[in-house]
């Protein structure tokens, strides 16, 4: 049993006309086995929460604190988050010219668990994500990204996703830009991490499309860069029917 | 007075026709002038320069005199250091594939001393013949020479030089290759070792479909000087070019130049090009020039183009791999040698490919990346 909890978080960038606070004081709590949605118009800072979980240096966390299971998250630098347990799974995935799959995988997984991955077994994970996120065995070889689709840079980040066994992972929009067979597949590849590996997920999302196919336990949303309200699945389906207005009276949105 | 088109340059086999360098010069005012000289105007050993060719069935390899009918079919000397190397040469290698079975040939040059010296080469790929040539320079030498490429029609011809050299070693190499009908030359350039090396590659796309892929790779350590002057000439219909030079830089007075200039002539119509160059600046205290020029002649052509960049670490590529798990000295690692080995891969030698490879994490290991 894992559990990732945020608390009172407040994080800023900067831009040209100087520090920007985005996040205002975000509590939440995650724990294995469960999934958490958090919807949000955009610019409410749902992608700004990803990313700072996973450590990315562009965002600055001016208070409040990230634990998991008790250890100070924010203390670790970017791969010793990743060795913690953490994953994030990206809006937009980053092309890597001349690194294969195969080999990034690889050194991932070597990274991970502190030796390499026995190379019979290994091959045989791979090749059975690969197949069940239908793609095809010949990504493996091609360079990391590079040339894919928008559809085959998610199933490509659910692959890892199955393939790197985090305890906790983000998914940030995974669903935006897929069409609906796609985003079945993606789904069904979610779905299957968590049953085998009880994978804790707080799913990022501006729409409820994906969460017809990933059925949430707990639906937050966010505005203006904090939980406006909380609920169960329920929440989800108020939204599909009345979209975020009532939340955006009085405040600025970009 | 600048020469305006690039085909207009002057050439001349001779060392007296070119006025003395002042270092000003277009062709020469990013090279260390002064640390050449004994190359650009001093007395040069034209006696052959050691090679060891490995034999295979349909390849030819034998020592010709200057006055042979096939030196000078693929070029000229630009400029003075090499028209220095060409009235110096007593001989030239001569290296004919006339196989249609691709075979795979290795010149193996090892410079022994610094005293300065000529030479020049010929590599013939014969109608249809099909075949891989690299040409491996290692040791010491202070070198101008020319090579002349032909690849007559439909051959299929890969050439391959990599300078490997020690420390201290000058190495000027101009490169001159004549493209037939229908025929495909894929010409690669990797520098990792010298103190000065500057390899200048003038491809011409002489026959109608004829293909040029030009691909380079290098690596500048702290106080080296790695130039290469990219020339594709476009003469007949429906030819082909792509170059891609790629390039990391790292340790004070790290230097690298490329200069990329593309003509597509009056007569080349149809033909479809592009050039790019990029390096990746891994530590303060480099230098790199990258300069692409595209002269058009004719306004039927079906692509031209050219990309230049020279940058830092993609930070976002790093936050990526770390992202996964991967530390960040062995992120920055893969970063670079993706990047570079991008080149790599596109030169479909396999076993080239792995000693390759292998050359470049060496240089990564050298250098404590930052």
């Amino acid at each position: 049993m894992t559990t990732l909890e945020i608390r009172d978080l407040h994080v800023s960038i900067e831009t040209d006309q100087g520090s920007k606070e985005i996040l205002r004081g975000v509590n939440l709590t995650i724990s294995s086995g469960e999934t958490h949605a958090i919807m949000g118009p955009n610019g409410s800072g749902k992608s700004t929460l990803a990313y700072t979980i996973a450590g990315h240096p562009r965002y600055t966390v001016d208070s409040g604190s990230i634990t998991l299971d008790g250890v100070d998250v924010l203390a670790m630098s970017i791969d010793e988050r990743a060795r913690a347990g953490l994953f994030l799974a990206m809006q937009y995935p980053v092309e890597i010219p001349g690194v294969t799959v195969s080999n990034f995988l690889r050194t991932a997984k070597t990274s991970l668990d502190g030796e390499a991955p026995a190379l019979r077994s290994w091959i045989k994970d791979l090749r059975g994500s690969m197949e069940a996120l239908r793609m095809d065995s010949s990504f493996a070889e091609r360079n990391v990204n590079e040339g894919f689709s928008g559809g085959e840079k998610k199933r490509h980040e659910i692959v890892q996703l199955e393939l790197l066994k985090p305890k906790i992972a983000v998914l940030d929009e995974t669903d935006s830009g897929l069409d609906v067979d796609a985003l079945k597949i993606v789904s069904e590849g979610v779905n299957r991490v968590k049953e085998n590996t009880g994978l804790g997920v707080l799913l990022i999302t501006h729409y409820t499309r994906i969460l017809r196919y990933i059925q949430p336990d707990f639906v937050h949303v966010f505005v203006d860069g904090k939980v406006a309200e909380e609920g169960g699945p329920e929440l989800a389906e108020r939204l599909e029917n009345e979209g975020y207005d009532r939340y955006l009276t009085g405040s600025t949105v970009g | 007075m600048p020469v305006q088109t690039r085909n207009e340059r002057f050439a001349s086999a001779s060392h007296d026709d070119f006025p003395a360098v002042t270092g000003r010069e277009l062709e020469w005012k990013l090279t260390p002038v002064d640390k050449i000289r004994d190359l650009i105007d001093g007395e040069l050993d034209g006696s052959a320069f050691p090679a060891e060719v490995s034999g295979a069935a349909g390849v030819t390899t034998e020592w010709i005199a200057l006055d042979d009918s096939r030196v000078g079919s693929a070029g000229l000397a630009e400029e003075r250091a090499a028209a220095n190397a060409w009235s110096s040469a007593e001989k030239a290698l001569a290296v004919t594939l006339t196989s249609e079975e691709a075979v795979a040939v290795t010149i193996e040059r090892t410079g022994t001393d610094r005293a300065p010296r000529a030479a020049h080469t010929v590599i013939t790929a014969a109608a249809n013949a099909r075949g891989l040539v690299v040409i491996d320079h290692r040791g010491s030498a202070r070198l101008s020479e020319n090579v002349e490429i032909v690849a007559e029609a439909g051959s299929d011809l890969t050439v391959v030089t990599l300078q490997e050299w020690d420390d201290e070693s000058v190495h000027l190499s101009s490169h001159f290759a004549r493209v037939d009908k229908d025929a495909r030359l894929k010409h690669v350039v990797v520098s990792l070792g010298g103190a000065i090396v500057r390899v200048n590659p003038s491809v011409h796309l002489a026959g109608a479909g004829a293909d040029g892929q030009l691909l380079g790779l290098y690596f500048a350590d702290a106080g080296q000087h790695l130039e290469q002057r990219v020339y594709v000439h476009h003469i007949a219909p429906h030819t082909i070019s792509r170059v891609n030079y790629k390039g990391a830089l790292n340790g004070k007075g790290a230097r690298t130049v490329w200069v990329g200039d593309v003509l597509i002539g009056r007569d080349a119509t149809g033909t479809d090009s592009y050039e790019q160059n990029r390096n990746l600046v891994l530590s303060d205290g480099t230098r790199a020039d990258s300069i692409p020029n595209l002269e058009i002649e004719t306004g039927d052509i079906a692509g031209a183009g050219h990309a230049s960049a020279t940058g830092r670490f993609d930070d976002e590529q790093l936050f990526y791999l770390r992202s996964r798990g991967i530390d960040e000295a062995e992120a920055r690692r893969l970063v670079v040698l993706g990047f570079l080995l991008d080149v790599v891969q596109k030169i479909g030698a396999p076993d080239l490919e792995a000693r390759l490879v292998a050359a470049v994490e060496a240089e990564l290991d050298a250098v404590a990346v930052v």
